[in-house]
């Protein structure tokens, strides 16, 4: 896989939301810094995966790539075009290329559409398939992602979690997309479930040549699908490497805590797993600390961490971290 | 021991899946019990409406006729009754059975369309404001508070005044004085369900905000809707009641089954038949059109539809 091939790039990408008050005449009295200053390139064929806790940003980024939310600043460059220039037909046309999957198969199924309306809508909605051809295109599509063809005309509601998260993953391949956006796609799953979407998951990437942005908080698994990883936290990113480089080599206090949470299947080292835990919360988005974000809960804070931000830097090999502590 | 003779070795999973087997059975099996409501109202509305076509062939007299020789006389099996006024009659001796059944055509037209057209208004305007929020939501709403400060009645005579009274003027009224209560459920319905996650995927998809509203919100929010509009009906045939009283809906001596009530109020202590039986006439269509609706709601939502149906 050629290094320089890159889908897709994320530049400076912030997204707030305003707090608003008053009834007619709303002025926006604050401002959720929910994603500030992200930036990150997705190459083609790979997964690059985004990790950190509840709150920190992952979905929104999600989202904002995608365009559902509009970035309040940055670009999005998919295939050479900055997305967030783009809009109405021309942001539609580009839908065909980039989808996604979400977190909560129960929710992201409307419950009164058959199973063909849900998956043949992108179809529609694009103009690319009707009548017949459509659904011999849902039939197919059902059969790709593991399910009986004769499907069709069910709702949602008659199947289990794992069954409706193959019909969501089904909705997304509708329209051959190079880019999928998993959003958490296994969270809300039992654990018996989870193995077989993320093993569907990785089967597709492989027939289609898909590349994901893979959304989760579950470190194992993304260790297990990644190619690459960013850890966010508070709407940044603290560090971005190889997976495997990652999880052997974290340099960032906050990466280390997080790892050092996840469970080893090996009663032996499991033993010698030191655990960092850390104290305090995660401070409110809509009113970050000055400087690092992390200065509140840092186990090795320094004062020059509580007055300037630290840049994402490239250390080694594209091994990029924002810490003063690895300078 | 008499029953012990036959014992079949179940496993405790053999067990589970019988007893499941016969569950799924009771469950596919046709049962008419389920079908009882909705056959009932349906039954109702129907002999209501057709009771409304054909009121000159159903009705036994002249509805205006007024004998007042034959005032004030109970229904027909009591002592004083009179055998050709089976209802018996009115303050003015007008036949009270004759009057409920040519009173049902402008009690249910009315009562079906001014539903019907308030809720074109309420539910169009709630989804935009829902759906779009920021100053279409601001306006809308601040509109709909401004009209729910103007008593009922005033805005009522405010309009009539101005348009004058008829039988379309009166649905128009009507429709304008209550479309707000569609409107709040339908905003606030479509502020919860702009935000599931499914409304986010129609947006990934491609969808644009009129399909979405169309395709994804308002299906999801019609039993609501269906909900508030057969509550609506009864509302609606009293209001005009309301404002026929005060010459503003049809003049008299036009029958409606609310002008009835109210005229007999004055009687209910002597000749309780008056408002009595026209009140049993709005309560039987009221609870047909109820039983119907909700049959209709589960017919419509696919988690339900087996069971409305079979």
């Amino acid at each position: 896989m050629a290094k320089d091939d890159v889908l897709l790039e994320v530049r400076d990408l912030k997204m707030y939301f305003p707090i608003s008050r008053g009834v007619i005449f709303q002025k926006a009295v604050g401002m959720i810094k929910a994603v500030d200053g992200v930036s990150f390139t997705i190459r083609r064929g790979e997964t690059y995966g985004l990790v950190g806790e509840s709150g920190c940003g992952k979905t929104t980024t999600g989202r904002s790539i995608l365009q559902l939310y509009r970035p309040t600043a940055g670009q999005v460059i998919f295939e050479g075009q900055d997305l967030t220039k783009l809009s109405g037909e021309a942001l539609r046309r580009m839908r065909r290329k980039m989808q996604m999957i979400f977190q909560d198969p129960y929710a992201s199924l409307n419950p009164r559409m058959t199973v063909g309306e849900i998956i043949g809508e992108p179809l529609e909605v694009h103009g690319m398939a009707r009548g017949k051809q459509k659904k011999e295109r849902v039939q197919e599509l059902l059969q790709v992602v593991g399910l009986n063809p004769y499907f069709v005309n069910r709702y949602p509601h008659e199947f289990s979690g794992g069954q409706r998260q193959r019909i969501g993953i089904a909705r997304a391949l509708a329209l051959n997309p190079s880019f999928i956006v998993c959003d958490e796609p296994i969270a809300a799953l039992d654990v018996s479930i989870r193995a077989q979407i993320l093993n569907l998951l990785q089967d597709l990437q492989g027939k289609y040549g898909l590349t994901y942005l893979f959304i989760s908080h579950d470190l194992s698994v993304v260790r297990h699908i990644s190619d690459r990883v960013g850890v966010m936290y508070l709407g940044k990113l603290f560090e971005v490497a190889d997976s495997d480089e990652l999880y052997r080599n974290p340099l960032n206090p906050y990466t280390q805590a997080l790892l050092s949470a996840v469970h080893i299947p090996d009663p032996a080292v499991e033993a010698r797993r030191e655990r960092i835990i850390l104290t305090g919360d995660v401070p409110s988005p809509a009113n970050p600390p000055k400087g690092c974000n992390f200065c509140t809960r840092c186990p090795v804070v320094m004062d020059v961490c509580k007055e300037v931000e630290p840049d994402l830097i490239d250390v080694e090999n594209g091994h990029k971290v924002a810490c003063f502590r690895v300078y | 021991m008499k029953n012990s003779a036959v014992r079949l070795p179940l496993t405790s999973s053999a067990l589970v899946e019988a007893i499941a087997a016969t569950e799924m059975r009771r469950q596919r099996r046709f049962n008419p019990a389920r079908l009882i409501p909705a056959l009932f109202g349906g039954t109702i509305v129907l002999g209501v409406a057709l009771m409304a076509i054909f009121a000159p062939l159903l009705s036994p007299g002249d509805p205006n006729l007024q004998t007042l020789p034959d005032r004030l006389k109970p229904p027909s099996w009591m002592a004083e009754g009179r055998p050709d006024h089976f209802l018996g009659t009115d303050s003015l001796g007008r036949d009270i059975l004759s009057r409920i059944i040519h009173g049902s055509r402008i009690s249910l037209v009315v009562g079906v369309a001014a539903v019907l057209f308030s809720g074109s208004i309420g539910v169009p305007l709630g989804l935009l404001a829902g759906y779009f929020g920021g100053m279409v939501d601001a306006i809308l709403a601040r509109i709909a508070d401004v009209q729910q400060a103007i008593p009922f009645l005033i805005l009522a005579i405010a309009v009539v005044a101005v348009i004058g009274s008829s039988l379309a003027n009166l649905i128009l009224v009507l429709a304008i004085t209550t479309w707000v209560l569609y409107f709040r459920v339908v905003r606030g319905e479509t502020l919860s369900l702009r935000e599931e996650e499914y409304i986010w995927a129609a947006r990934a998809v491609g969808c644009d905000n009129w399909r979405i509203i169309w395709r994804h919100i308002f299906p999801n929010l019609l039993p609501s809707v269906i909900v508030i509009a057969t509550l609506l009906v009864a509302n609606m045939i009293l209001f005009e009641a309301a404002l026929s009283f005060l010459g503003l809906g049809l003049p008299p001596p036009t029958p409606t089954w609310g002008r009835m009530v109210s005229e007999g109020r004055d009687y209910l202590a002597s000749a309780w038949w008056i408002p009595f039986f026209p009140g049993l006439a709005i309560l039987i269509t009221v609870l047909g059109i109820n039983l119907l609706g909700d049959w209709v709601r589960d017919v419509l939502d696919p988690r339900r539809r087996i069971s409305a149906l079979f």
